[in-house]
C-alpha cells in the first residue's frame, strides 16, 4: 500500500532513533573492545600495552566466573517463575467480583514504584535482618531460630526482594490478558458441564500465552542486569554465592579499577546476553508475531 | 439460593485479595510506618503496629541533613526530561515501523530491544570518559541523554505495539479525504493514540526515576537525584531504620502517588502486544 | 520609576555577589563525625562570604568508587574529597593530589599525632589533612564483665577475650559475648582479620610478594575468629560491619565488641546508647608475639589535582581539621563529640580528658601502631589492617568475601584459605608482582 513518498518518510522517521541508538551502542562498544586487550588499570596509570586476550582468559577462567554465570540463571529463572506464576494466581483472583477492586490493585501494583535500591534496603534491614528484622521478631515470637537470610540463603533472598519488585508488572499484564478474554467461551465450556479448573487449564492458561511471553521478554531485559539489589544486601557473597555477571564485572570495573579486566568481562556480557536476545527473540517471533 | 452463594464466592474471593495484596503492600506500610517512630521504638523487638507514640523528628533530621528539594526538583527534571525527548524520538520511529512495515522491520526491532540487555557496568568507563570530555559529567542535560538512551528501546517497543492496534483503515480514510502526512499524524494518529503515549510517558518517567547505576555514577553535587540522597542513608552510624524509613518515604511517594493516579492509563500500556 | 530601578539595580548587585563567589564542591563519608562537619560549615561560610560549600554524602563503598574513578580520570567534580590512609600514599604518589602547603600560619602542622602525619606524607609532602583517626580496641560492658566474675586486664590476650566471651553469652537473654565484623569487604572484615592476623603472626605476603594464607598462622587467625563467633557472636555476623555492630552493642546485645576507637564516642553517648554508662575500655588483644592487634586509620580532607579552586579547598580544610574547629564542637556538641586521634593537643585537654574515658586508649592504641612494621615476620608493604597497594581493594574484598563464607560455614576454614591463596595468586600474577 505504502507508496515511495511514504517509504522515503518512514526512513527518516526512523533515522534519529536508529542513529542514537546505534551510536549510543557502537561507540562505547568500540571503546570496549579497544579496552579489553589493554593491560588497563585506572588506578596504575602506564602506557596500558597490548596484551591480547589475556584479560579474556584472566576472566574466563575466574573460579568466580563459572558461579556466577548460574547465579546469573538462577536468579532470572527462579524470579521468572516466581513472577509468573504469582502473577497468573493474582490475575484470576482479581479478575473475580470482589469488594473495593480498586484498592486491592493499587495495593498490588505499588511495589513496581520502589526504588530498587530502597526497597532492597527495607528488606536488608527491616525484615531480613537476623536480629532487629520484623521476620526474626516473629520467628522467636512463635519459638524458632531466625532464619540467617543473607549468610544462610543469599541468592534465594535476593530472588524474593526482586520477585516482590515484578510481581505486580507480570500480575498486571496477566490481568490484562484474562480480562479480554471472550466470556462466552467460558459461557459455553460451563454449558458443556466443564469444571472451573478445566477451564482454566483448557481455555484461560492457552489464553494468558502471549500475555506470559510478554511478560518473560521484558523482565529478563531488566533482570540480566539485576545489580543495586546485590550491591545493598550481599555484595555478592558469602564466596561468590550470590554473584551474578553484571555485579562481577561491577567488582572489576569499580573495585580493582582494571579496565581491561571490566572490558573483557563486558565483552563476554554482551555475548551472553546476546544470546539469551535469539533465543528469546524466537520464542516472541513464534508468540507474537501472529 | 444462588443470589446467596454468589455472595459468598464474593466474600471468600474478597478476603482472599484483601489478605494477598495486603502482604504485598505491607513492607510500604511498615516502612511508613516506622518512619514515624523513633529509633529505639523502630527496632524494639515487640513492633508496635499502630500504637507508640508518633514523631516527625526523622523528617525534620532528614531534611535538615540533605537539600531534598534539590534532589527532588533534579529528579522531576531529569526523569520528565528524559521521557519527553524519548517520546519526540520515539514516536515518529515507532510510526514508521508500524504502518510502513518492511522485511526489515522486525529485525530492527529486535535489535532496538538487544541493546537494553548489554550490562551498564561493561561501558562504565567509556561513557565516563566521554562524558568529562563533553562536559556533561554532573549535569542535568548529560542525566537526560543517558536515560533517553536507556529507554529509547522500550518506548518505541511499546508504541510500535500500540499503534499497530489501531487499524490501517481509519488512516486510508483520512488519506482518501487528502490529508497530508503531517496531517495523518497529527489529526487521526495522534488522537487515537493519546493513551498510549501517556502510558509509555507515565513507564518512563518511573523507570527514570528508580534507575541507580548512572545516576550516581554521572553525578555530584549539581545533578544529583533522589538516588543520590538515598545513598547517603544506607548504612550510616548507629541506629538508622527511623531515618532510613522516613528518607525511603520521601523518595518513594511521589512516584508512588503519581503512580496511583495514573494507574488505569498505565495498565492499559503494560500490554507490550501481549493483548490482542 | 526609581523604586523600580533601584530593584534592577538590587538584582544586579545580587548576581555579581553571587558570581564572586566560589563554589567548592566537598565529597565525604555519611559518618557522625562529617555530618557535624557539614551541620557546622555555616560557620566557616560566614566567616569567608566569598566560598560557597556543596556537598556530597554518601555511604562510604559509594563514595570511595566515585572519588576513585574521578581522581583516576581527573574528571574534576570535587573540589575536597574525604579519603583514607589506604588512598593518600597511593595517589600522592601517582600526583593526583595537591600537596597542602598552604594551611595557614596558626594550623600547626608539628601537632598532628606522628602516626598520622606521617601515613599522609610522601616524600615528606602531606597531601591530605586528617578529620579523624582511630585505632582499634576493646569496648566491653563493665556489668556483665562483673556479672562473669572476671575482670578485663588493661592489655588483654586472644585467650582471655575467649573466656570472657563464654562466661558472658546468654542467647537466650539476648546477650552474645563477642561481636566482630562479618560483612565482606577490604574496609570491614578484612581490616579486623588482617589486624587480628598480624597478631597471630601472619602476614599478606612474604618478602617476595607470595600469598602467605597456606601459613599456619593463617590458619590459627581463622580457626579462632569463626569459633568464637560461631559459639559466642551474634546471628547474622556475616552481614555485620561497623554500623550494624555498634547498632547492636548500644542496645545491649553484645557482651565484648572489638573495633574502631572513634565507636568510644558512640556508646558512652547517653542520647543513643543504653548502655552508656556500662561500657569499659581496653587494648586490643595480643599472643605475646610483640604485636597487638589494632589497626591505623584516618579519614582526612585532600584536594584532587584536577580541581580548579585549589585556594578556596585549602581555606576549608584548613578550617575543618584546626584547632578551632575543635573548640566549635566542644562548644556546639561538648568534649566528647570532638573528631579524635588527630592532635597532641587534644589529649593534653583536661577537659576533653574529663569527657572522654577513651581517650587514653585512643592514644597508646594510635601511638603503639606501626604501619611501616606491622608484622612479626618481615613484609614488602606498608600498612596495618591493609596493604597499602592499588590491586589491594579487589583482592582484599574477593578474599573477605572467602572469610566471611567460612563464618557462615559454607566452607570450611581450609577451604576458604585455600581458594584465598589461589585468588590472591592469580591476582598478583595479573599484576606481574614482584615489580
Amino acid at each position: 500500500m505504502a507508496t515511495t513518498q511514504s517509504r522515503t518518510l518512514a526512513k527518516i522517521m526512523l533515522f534519529p532513533s536508529v542513529s542514537l541508538l546505534l551510536a549510543w551502542m557502537i561507540v562505547p562498544l568500540c571503546m570496549t573492545l579497544y579496552f579489553s586487550v589493554l593491560d588497563y588499570n585506572l588506578l596504575m596509570p602506564g602506557d596500558n600495552e597490548f596484551i591480547g586476550f589475556l584479560n579474556y582468559e584472566f576472566f574466563l577462567t575466574d573460579p568466580a566466573f563459572i558461579e556466577s554465570f548460574f547465579n546469573t540463571l538462577l536468579l532470572v529463572g527462579g524470579v521468572l517463575f516466581i513472577t509468573i506464576c504469582g502473577g497468573i494466581g493474582l490475575a484470576v483472583l482479581l479478575d473475580q467480583a470482589i469488594w473495593g477492586r480498586n484498592y486491592v490493585r493499587i495495593m498490588v501494583l505499588a511495589p513496581f514504584f520502589v526504588m530498587p535500591t530502597v526497597s532492597a534496603l527495607v528488606w536488608k534491614n527491616m525484615f531480613m535482618n537476623p536480629v532487629n528484622g520484623l521476620f526474626a521478631h516473629f520467628a522467636e515470637f512463635i519459638g524458632v531460630t531466625p532464619i540467617d537470610f543473607f549468610a544462610q540463603l543469599p541468592l534465594l533472598s535476593i530472588i524474593i526482594i526482586v520477585s516482590w519488585q515484578w510481581l505486580p508488572f507480570a500480575a498486571l499484564i496477566l490481568l490484562t490478558a484474562i480480562q479480554s478474554l471472550d466470556r462466552e467461551q467460558l459461557e459455553a465450556a460451563d454449558l458443556d458441564g466443564a469444571g472451573p479448573w478445566s477451564k482454566f487449564v483448557y481455555i484461560v492458561l492457552p489464553h494468558l500465552s502471549r500475555a506470559v511471553t510478554a511478560v518473560i521478554l521484558i523482565e529478563t531485559i531488566f533482570l540480566l542486569s539485576i545489580f543495586a539489589e546485590i550491591l545493598v544486601t550481599t555484595s555478592g557473597g558469602p564466596g561468590y554465592s550470590s554473584t551474578n555477571i553484571t555485579y562481577l564485572i561491577y567488582t572489576q570495573s569499580l573495585l580493582q579499577f582494571d579496565v581491561g579486566g571490566g572490558s573483557a568481562g563486558g565483552i563476554v556480557a554482551v555475548v551472553i546476553a546476546n544470546i539469551v536476545a535469539i533465543f528469546l527473540m524466537r520464542l516472541i517471533g513464534k508468540n507474537l508475531e501472529g | 439460593m444462588a443470589i446467596k452463594d454468589t455472595n459468598k464466592s464474593k466474600l471468600i474471593y474478597t478476603l482472599a485479595a484483601w489478605t494477598v495484596s495486603g502482604m504485598i503492600f505491607f513492607p510500604i506500610l511498615w516502612t511508613i510506618i516506622t518512619s514515624f517512630k523513633t529509633e529505639s521504638e523502630a527496632i524494639s523487638a515487640s513492633p508496635r503496629l499502630f500504637m507508640f507514640d508518633w514523631t516527625l523528628e526523622n523528617y525534620a533530621e532528614v531534611l535538615s541533613r540533605s537539600p531534598y528539594f534539590d534532589h527532588f526538583m533534579n529528579s522531576v527534571v531529569i526523569s520528565l526530561g528524559a521521557s519527553l525527548l524519548g517520546l519526540l524520538i520515539a514516536i515518529p520511529a515507532a510510526w514508521s515501523m508500524a504502518f510502513v512495515q518492511t522485511k526489515r522491520t522486525k529485525n530492527l526491532l529486535k535489535w532496538m530491544l538487544s541493546t537494553k540487555m548489554l550490562p551498564p557496568v561493561g561501558v562504565l568507563i567509556p561513557i565516563y570518559l566521554l562524558f568529562r570530555d563533553f562536559g556533561l559529567l554532573d549535569t542535568r542535560i548529560g542525566l537526560v541523554i543517558v536515560m533517553t538512551l536507556i529507554n529509547l528501546p522500550i518506548m518505541v517497543w511499546m508504541l510500535y505495539t500500540y499503534f499497530r492496534e489501531i487499524p490501517n483503515e481509519i488512516l486510508e480514510a483520512a488519506r482518501m479525504d487528502g490529508a497530508g502526512i503531517k496531517q495523518e499524524i497529527f489529526q487521526v494518529l495522534l488522537p487515537i493514540a493519546l493513551p498510549g503515549i501517556a502510558s509509555t510517558l507515565l513507564l518512563n518517567v518511573i523507570l527514570a526515576w528508580n534507575e541507580a547505576f548512572w545516576t550516581l555514577i554521572l553525578t555530584a553535587a549539581n545533578a544529583a537525584p533522589l538516588t543520590a540522597f538515598i545513598a547517603s542513608y544506607s548504612s550510616p552510624e548507629g541506629l538508622f531504620y527511623a531515618k532510613l524509613s522516613a528518607a525511603s518515604v520521601m523518595a518513594v511517594v511521589p512516584i508512588l502517588i503519581l503512580g496511583w493516579f495514573s494507574q488505569k492509563q498505565l495498565v492499559r500500556g503494560l500490554s507490550f502486544g501481549a493483548v490482542k | 520609576m526609581l523604586k523600580k530601578l533601584s530593584l534592577i539595580i538590587a538584582s544586579a548587585l545580587t548576581i555579581n555577589a553571587a558570581a564572586q563567589a566560589e563554589t567548592i564542591t566537598i565529597a565525604t563519608v555519611n559518618n557522625g563525625d562529617m555530618i557535624t562537619m557539614k551541620s557546622l560549615s555555616s560557620e566557616f561560610e560566614k566567616q569567608h562570604p566569598d566560598i560557597d560549600l556543596k556537598w556530597v554524602t554518601l555511604e562510604e563503598n559509594i563514595l570511595r568508587q566515585r572519588v576513585t574513578t574521578d581522581v583516576a580520570t581527573s574528571g574534576g567534580q570535587y573540589d575536597v574529597m574525604t579519603i583514607g590512609t589506604y588512598e593518600v600514599p597511593i595517589w600522592g604518589k601517582q600526583g593526583w593530589l595537591t600537596e597542602l602547603n598552604g594551611l595557614g600560619d596558626d594550623y600547626d602542622i608539628d601537632d598532628l599525632l606522628p602516626a598520622i602525619r606521617s601515613g599522609l606524607s610522601v616524600n615528606d609532602k602531606l597531601y591530605a589533612a586528617p578529620f579523624y583517626g582511630e585505632s582499634s580496641m576493646v569496648m566491653y560492658r563493665t556489668d556483665l564483665m562483673e556479672k562473669a566474675g572476671l575482670e578485663m586486664p588493661k592489655a588483654p590476650t586472644w585467650s582471655f577475650i575467649k573466656k570472657a566471651a563464654a562466661a558472658m553469652t546468654d542467647k537466650d537473654a539476648g546477650v552474645y559475648g563477642i561481636c566482630l565484623r562479618g560483612k565482606a569487604g577490604w574496609g570491614e572484615n578484612i581490616a579486623l582479620l588482617t589486624s587480628m592476623s598480624n597478631s597471630f603472626g601472619a602476614r599478606w605476603f612474604d618478602e617476595n610478594w607470595k600469598p602467605q594464607f597456606d601459613s599456619k598462622a593463617w590458619k590459627d587467625t581463622l580457626e579462632y575468629y569463626v569459633d568464637v563467633m560461631d559459639k559466642y557472636g551474634p546471628p547474622g555476623a556475616s552481614a555485620n560491619g561497623f554500623n550494624e555492630n555498634l547498632a547492636l552493642f548500644q542496645t545491649g546485645k553484645c557482651g565484648m565488641w572489638i573495633d574502631a576507637t572513634v565507636a568510644g564516642g558512640f556508646v558512652t553517648n547517653e542520647k543513643d546508647s543504653e548502655v552508656a554508662d556500662k561500657v569499659g575500655f581496653a587494648l586490643a588483644p595480643d599472643n605475646g608475639l610483640g604485636k597487638r592487634g589494632n589497626w591505623l586509620w584516618a579519614w582526612t580532607l585532600a584536594i584532587p589535582s584536577s580541581s580548579k579552586k585549589t585556594d578556596a579547598a585549602m581555606k576549608f580544610i584548613s578550617w575543618a581539621t584546626s584547632k578551632g574547629y575543635s573548640n566549635l564542637v566542644a562548644d556546639k556538641k561538648g568534649w566528647a563529640n570532638v573528631p579524635p586521634g588527630t592532635r597532641t593537643s587534644l589529649y593534653e585537654n583536661d577537659a576533653y580528658l574529663e569527657a572522654a574515658p577513651f581517650a587514653q586508649i585512643t592514644l597508646d592504641s594510635i601511638n603503639s601502631a606501626d604501619p611501616k612494621n606491622p608484622t612479626v615476620e618481615p613484609v614488602p608493604y606498608v600498612g596495618i589492617q591493609f596493604v597499602a597497594i592499588p590491586e589491594f581493594q579487589g583482592i582484599g574484598t574477593a578474599v573477605g568475601q572467602q572469610f566471611s563464607a567460612a563464618l557462615t560455614g559454607r566452607m570450611t576454614v581450609d577451604q576458604a584459605l585455600q581458594s584465598s591463596q589461589r585468588l590472591v595468586e592469580r591476582a598478583m600474577r595479573k599484576a606481574r608482582y614482584p615489580k
